[in-house]
């Protein structure tokens, strides 16, 4: 069985004694001492008040934290709710932790999360990113739809800034939705659930080629796009920046990287779809907000030209010429008169992951010679949104979004290894 | 006296003309045995290059990442480039044996060692193929890695790393060969040494400015413009 191999002795022990649950709610932690107690909290009130009779367990993975992260969290598990709310248990609350990195494997806590799922025979499962914006609401929005509506997968949608995250709005959004013919907004997200079938699906299925949090995180919502499993999204609340990846290189590792392999797993699934359709969406919409935020647009622009110009023999062994003189003209015409259409970026975007597909260069390098290409669409993108209204920003991505679509044979054609132009 | 003279010259024309016509028959064999060589040499690169593609060979090279080492080298591909030395040994080896044919004394007794320099030679070039493939490699991940750092001088950075890779390959390369060791391994290191005394000294006193501003990037809190531009991508 996958759990040997997976789950550490003691960490086994635990649940084995835990029996069988309904749900279960993992909190990956990573020295996140600071704020692990309030997620835990969040999750007792958020069980004892949405769901007080279902059998429940609480389980903290952690990834060797030299902060005491896992401690904090079985103690916060022990200490007294308010109480009100204590008054509302009908069960008792369970709460069991292990360590993922024991040496033992390099598994992820996802991984781990799967195991302990399957052993305790969950009916549906949630993971909450240890953030600070975690609310007990959340609980009870991520489980509700599998444990009550039948779903198997549920992605976050959240409020947030209108420019963060826009590594997702601009590549990782539009181009899962061209590939798989859904509109998932937040294919790579650190709070999600998923039904206990599902689960053990993702637990059968092979490792990741390369272990690791994200490419596991970006590979629950990809396996139940293609297997047809039932998805929907469900708003959960305003978010706190991520710790997932700060910097613009490690995002790109962590999520491209993954989805453009992830292609090759499974090219049949994502070659046959055409267009898009909408998810079924629990629990509101997702919310934009526009608070100042402090930009330096120019070094944005300045770092697109200066990567165009010192990678031009980089990028002409992962750009067709065509694509490349594009970019060229784009990076020529100055701060004012730039322009980065969208069909040139989706171009781009296609044409990195064919040749990531025909290992054109170092897989690395090619995700990093894509760093000055985003922050040249990000210029182009901060320039037309930053006024606008909410209604125009939605517009704005729909419209990118349909450019993606739009190529999409394009895309199929380069991956088959064919040079040509837009067709 | 003129008599003794006379015999002498006629004989050393006549010792001439015997080992000139010794020699144009042996310079003829060579001559064929070389063309000869040339042809089969030929004949055998054809029947590689064909076994080979029936085989699949540049399939399996693609496979094993082998033809991405080759274009990164600007070399042919593996199965030209298999080809081309399977010639190249096989006319090298009909050369040897036409020198051979020659009977020259000196000449003879340069083969073997040829022949024993030979496995060095093939070290010392897949000693430089492998730093030309390390040095596009290394110089490429400098030049991205100066590029995403917002350098102004990523061209440079990575020229230099390219530059000091191939130079130590060719250095690795001459050592095998055991050609001037000492003089390469010096020449190396008085250029290795200058480069980087140069650079520290350019660094140093030239680009105090620079210098401080590394330093504080570095260790330092971040600058404005780097705080104004913590835009998460997630």
């Amino acid at each position: 069985m996958a759990e040997e191999n997976i789950l550490p002795d003691e960490f086994l022990r635990q649940l084995m004694n835990v029996g069988e649950v309904d749900l279960v709610v993992a909190v990956p932690t990573h020295n996140h001492a600071r704020t692990i107690a309030r997620v835990v909290e969040a999750v007792r009130l958020g069980l004892v008040t949405y769901l007080p009779r279902e059998r429940a367990v609480l389980v903290a993975a952690d990834g060797g934290s030299r902060d005491g992260s896992l401690s904090l969290a079985l103690e916060a598990a022990a200490a007294p709710l308010p109480a009100e709310a204590e008054l509302r248990y009908l069960r008792t609350f369970q709460v069991v932790g292990g360590t993922y990195a024991n040496g033992a494997g390099n598994h992820s806590p996802l991984r781990l999360v799967l195991a302990a799922a399957d052993l305790l025979q969950a009916k549906a499962c949630a993971v909450l990113s240890p953030s600070a914006s975690v609310a007990p609401e959340w609980v009870e929005r991520l489980l509700a739809p599998v444990y009550r509506k039948g779903f198997d997968y549920v992605a976050p949608l959240y409020r947030r800034h209108r420019f963060h995250g826009l590594l997702v709005r601009i590549l990782l959004y539009p181009m899962v939705r061209a590939l798989y013919g859904k509109r998932i907004h937040e294919p790579y997200a650190a709070d999600f659930a998923f039904s206990g079938r599902l689960g053990a699906d993702l637990l059968a299925g092979p490792e990741p080629a390369a272990p690791g949090d994200a490419a596991d995180y970006l590979r629950a919502p990809l396996c139940a796009l293609t297997s047809n499993y039932r998805v929907c999204e469900a708003f959960l609340g305003p978010r706190e920046q991520t710790e997932l990846a700060a910097d613009l290189v490690p995002a790109l590792r962590q999520t491209v990287g993954p989805l453009f392999r992830s292609m090759e797993e499974h090219p049949g699934c994502w070659q046959a779809a055409k267009g898009s359709e909408p998810l079924p969406v629990e629990s509101g919409q997702e919310e934009i907000t526009s608070e100042p935020l402090r930009l330096n647009r120019k070094r944005f622009h300045q770092m697109f030209c200066s990567g165009v110009a010192d990678l031009h023999p980089v990028l002409a062994t992962i750009l067709t010429g065509e694509t490349l003189a594009d970019l060229g003209a784009c990076a020529a015409l100055g701060e004012q008169a730039f322009r980065f259409p969208d069909e040139l970026w989706a171009k781009t975007v296609y044409e990195c992951a064919a040749s990531f597909h025909r290992n054109a260069i170092s897989r690395d390098h090619l995700l990093q010679a894509m760093a000055p290409l985003y922050r040249g669409k990000v210029y182009e993108f901060l320039g037309h949104t930053r006024h606008s209204p909410p209604e125009e920003f939605e517009a704005r991505v729909e419209a990118l979004c349909l450019a993606f679509e739009r190529l999409k044979p394009y895309l199929l054609q380069m991956w088959g290894g064919r040079q040509g132009g837009t067709p | 006296m003129k008599e003794m003279i006379l015999q002498e010259l006629t004989r050393t024309a006549h010792d001439l003309t015997q080992a000139f016509a010794h020699l144009v028959p042996r310079l003829i064999v060579m001559l064929i045995i070389i063309a000869a060589g040339w042809v089969i040499a030929w004949v055998v690169k054809l029947v590689v290059r064909g076994i080979l593609r029936v085989t699949g060979f540049e399939r399996l090279s693609q496979k094993a990442g082998a033809a991405r080492l080759l274009t990164q080298a600007a070399l042919p591909s593996s199965s030209e480039l298999l080809s081309r030395l399977v010639f190249w040994l096989v006319w090298l080896g009909f050369i040897l044996l036409g020198i051979g044919a020659l009977g020259i004394l000196g000449l003879q007794d340069l083969i073997p060692r040829l022949v024993l320099f030979l496995p060095r030679i093939l070290v010392a070039l897949l000693i430089l193929f492998f730093g030309m493939v390390l040095a596009g490699f290394l110089s490429r991940a400098a030049l991205l890695a100066a590029v995403n750092a917002n350098s102004p001088s990523a061209r440079l950075i990575s020229g230099f790393v390219h530059f000091a890779v191939v130079i130590l390959a060719i250095a690795m390369a001459f050592e095998q060969l055991g050609l001037a060791q000492q003089t390469v391994l010096v020449a190396f290191t008085i250029l290795f040494g200058a480069l980087m005394l140069g650079l520290a000294i350019a660094f140093g006193l030239g680009g105090q400015e620079l210098a401080r501003r590394a330093l504080e990037r570095r260790f330092g809190p971040p600058s404005k413009a780097e705080r104004e531009d913590d835009l998460s991508p997630l």
